[in-house]
């Protein structure tokens, strides 16, 4: 069915990634947050006093606002924010070559065949275990040129200025709940800074992994794209299967100045005990283009909604994603897309799949404001179900205000049939391989859209998943 | 260890009504065997009873492919060991090319672990293809999707080539036929012929049987083989129609 040759150079598998190593942590916050949790924080990590303030500010945010439980699943409710670690890490400073990172965590990035795919065709990489980056490493030359790719809490101690320019302008630390609970406690993350005209050739790329229980990840990332810049960032995420429930909640700013190019690019495979809540937005400028690709596999609940604000002319927006929702799983995700200029253009196309009992919900948000000229939106969503028992709903809100602009939106949902199955079944495929072979045929003009190595890891993480799903 | 398809004594219900009601015959290897039949005598119901689709059950009855019990076997099973049906209606499969398609199939085909040989089977897939006159553009093409009755139909032949069954039944493969395309398919499946393969031809009209010429006919009306003969006896359908062979039946009973 596939290459194997190439499977075997590029595989990160569910299994894989459900393994553990004994907790051995220099740093740790404890159970509970608190304003005590959050000078933990900033003293381990020296921070100035004005991030110290903005962490308490958060923290009272986070304590005021409710759980969106009026529109989102009750599920959110099971969180416990008392039995959760909110900090733990063994150090302070990523290593920039893997023989300084400690065994047990070069171990795990080795299973996981990260530092394998950054000798093969990576630009630079962070590795985050729980809290911290171990590892952080970018190539000389873009070094030389400029180039900044570093942790968060490196970003704030080396490049405070830059930093504190665009730090929480795109997501306010109130836009949600999630959010708020981000920039009261974020650690690690990326900070990256592409100086005009430098186009990145390869992607810069993180993995984020959990590796302790009853723990929360709040890693906070800032990608700053100068003008006429190019970058491509892909970030990867993984998590032993633990027995009780631990917490995602990642803040990701984009800003693409004038003519500049993001595309970020996630691929999460978390176990099935994750809460994922990540608020993803960026900002376009003049002719500026972000493009988000967005592959969520596993967790418990997944809530993501990447948008795009598009600030200026002729700014151009995209989401693609891919969602899998396997038994106990709900995918709840996404779009935004808000034009704020004349001639702006926003692309959605979002694919859901929902396996036995797995349920997947698609929420789409376009704004197109009265007083703007030419704006274009294009929104697809498409749903496969491939039990009768599967669940998937779509939300689209398109607001569109004024005559000269033009949307399309077109949403399906389809049902892998039984006489499909029994056609492939009767060439020689097993059940399981016939629904891997139909799932991956719905996806195959998006999975298209990654890198190559990612979208054979992903195809391969649609076999294991589809294989695991009949008897 | 018997070298032949055989079919004994076969009742299956669908919806608990039944439909085959007693079916036996027996196709040896090397041998293209015809059934025909008029509408609702349960020749398709026998195709898909065979393949081993869950809307029917069997009630009684067996059968056996080389000795061994079909009817044990699930239904991927069957195909792997040798057991091919061509669909009277082929499924479209969205997003899955052609091409990966047949390769899946045959890659399940080889032990866990063993991997195909890519260049060979598309030189080996090409080669089928320019025979039933296939343009290279289908190998690209998701399964079935958008293709024109003729070219599902071929497309099936192809398949069938590429999975060198020791058993295949095709299932009204000329339905939706048009004469050309009726002659392509029909090569096909002349070329296939061979005495380590035998072949089972359902269909309503002598037509195809002027294509694919069968050794024996075998006549089925409401669930049971009421006369089987030679080619002629197909011919004889064709002039007499289903009717005259009910009344002779009748007659003599």
């Amino acid at each position: 069915m596939s290459d194997s040759a190439t499977l075997e150079a590029v595989s990160v598998d569910q299994d894989a990634g459900d393994f553990v190593y004994p907790e051995d942590y220099e740093h740790d916050a404890g159970y509970g947050l608190s304003e005590k949790t959050i000078d933990y924080i900033s003293e381990v990590k020296g921070e100035a006093d004005w991030i110290r303030e903005f962490r308490k500010k958060a923290l009272n945010t986070f304590e005021k606002k409710p759980n969106p439980t009026h529109w989102a699943t009750k599920d959110l409710e099971n969180i416990k924010f008392e039995d959760i670690r909110y900090y733990l890490s063994k150090g302070q400073r990523p290593t920039r070559t893997w023989d300084e990172v400690p065994d047990d965590v070069k171990e795990t990035f080795e299973r996981l065949g990260i530092p394998e795919k950054e000798r093969k065709f990576l630009a630079g990489v962070e590795a985050q275990f729980d809290s911290e980056a171990a590892y952080s490493n970018i190539k000389e030359d873009l070094e030389k040129e400029g180039v900044i790719f570093v942790n968060s809490t490196e970003g704030l101690r080396e490049h405070p200025e830059l930093f504190k320019k665009w730090f929480g302008k795109v997501i306010p630390t109130g836009d949600n709940k999630y959010s708020a609970l981000n920039s009261a406690v974020f650690s690690g993350g990326s900070f990256i800074y592409v100086p005009p005209g430098v186009k990145v050739a390869h992607p810069l790329q993180a993995y984020f992994r959990i590796n302790a229980e009853n723990f929360g990840q709040f890693e906070r990332t800032l990608i700053i794209v100068d003008e006429g810049a190019e970058v491509t960032y892909m970030e990867g995420c993984t998590a032993p299967k633990f027995e009780t429930a631990t917490l995602h909640s990642a803040v990701v700013e984009l800003v693409a100045m004038d003519n500049a190019k993001i595309q970020y690019i996630t691929v999460q495979n978390w176990s099935n005990n994750v809460f994922n809540l990540v608020t993803k937005r960026g900002v376009a400028h003049e002719n500026a283009e972000i493009r988000w690709i967005d592959c969520n596999i596993g967790s418990r609940l997944t809530m993501k909604y990447p948008g795009v604000i598009m600030k200026g002319r002729k700014a151009r927006g995209e989401v693609v994603s891919i969602a899998l929702a396997n038994d106990g799983q709900h995918q709840d995700t996404g779009a935004k897309m808000i034009h704020a200029a004349d001639e702006t253009t926003s692309n959605v196309v979002s694919k859901s799949i929902s396996v036995g009992e797995g349920r997947s919900t698609y929420r789409g948000l376009v704004h197109i404001p009265k007083h703007l000229k030419g704006c274009k939106n294009n929104t697809e969503c498409d749903a496969l179900l491939i039990n009768s028992n599967s669940r998937t709903d779509t939300y689209p809100a398109i607001s569109v205000r004024g005559n000269q602009h033009a949307t399309q939106h077109e949403a399906s949902v389809s049902q892998v049939s039984e006489e499909q199955i029994f056609y492939m079944q009767q060439r020689g495929l097993s059940e399981g391989e016939a629904m891997s072979l139909s799932v991956n045929g719905f996806v195959n003009d998006l999975v298209r859209e990654f890198p190559m190595e990612y979208s054979v890891e992903l195809k391969r993480l649609i076999d294991l998943e589809m294989e695991g799903s009949v008897g | 260890m018997s070298d032949n398809l055989t079919i004994s004594n076969l009742h299956a219900t669908v919806d608990e009504t039944e439909i085959l009601k007693g079916l036996s015959l027996t196709v040896p290897k090397g041998e293209v065997h015809a059934i025909m039949g008029p509408n609702g005598s349960g020749k398709s119901t026998l195709a898909k009873v065979m393949a081993g689709h869950e809307d029917y059950e069997v009630t009684s009855g067996g059968i056996t492919m080389d000795g061994a019990e079909l009817l044990d076997m699930d239904i991927d099973e069957r195909s792997r060991e040798g057991f091919f049906l061509a669909f009277q209606y082929p499924l479209e499969i969205p997003g899955v090319s052609n091409a990966n398609f047949l390769r899946a199939a045959r890659q399940a085909r080889l032990p866990k672990g063993e991997e195909i040989d890519a260049v060979a089977f598309y030189k080996e897939m090409y080669a089928k293809m320019d025979e039933l006159g296939m343009d290279r553009k289908f190998t690209g093409r998701s399964v079935n999707e958008g293709f024109s009755g003729g070219e599902k139909k071929r497309n099936e032949v192809l398949q069938m080539m590429m999975l060198d069954p020791t058993y295949a039944v095709l299932d009204e493969t000329d339905s939706g036929l048009d004469i050309d395309a009726l002659k392509v398919v029909a090569q096909g499946v002349n070329a296939m012929r061979s005495p380590d393969r035998g072949f089972l031809v359902i269909t309503h009209y002598q037509r195809l049987l002027d294509y694919i010429v069968p050794d024996v006919v075998h006549v089925l009306v409401d669930g049971r083989i009421v006369k089987t003969g030679d080619k002629d006896l197909a011919l004889e359908l064709e002039e007499n129609g289903y009717d005259g062979i009910k009344e002779e039946i009748l007659a003599t009973a």
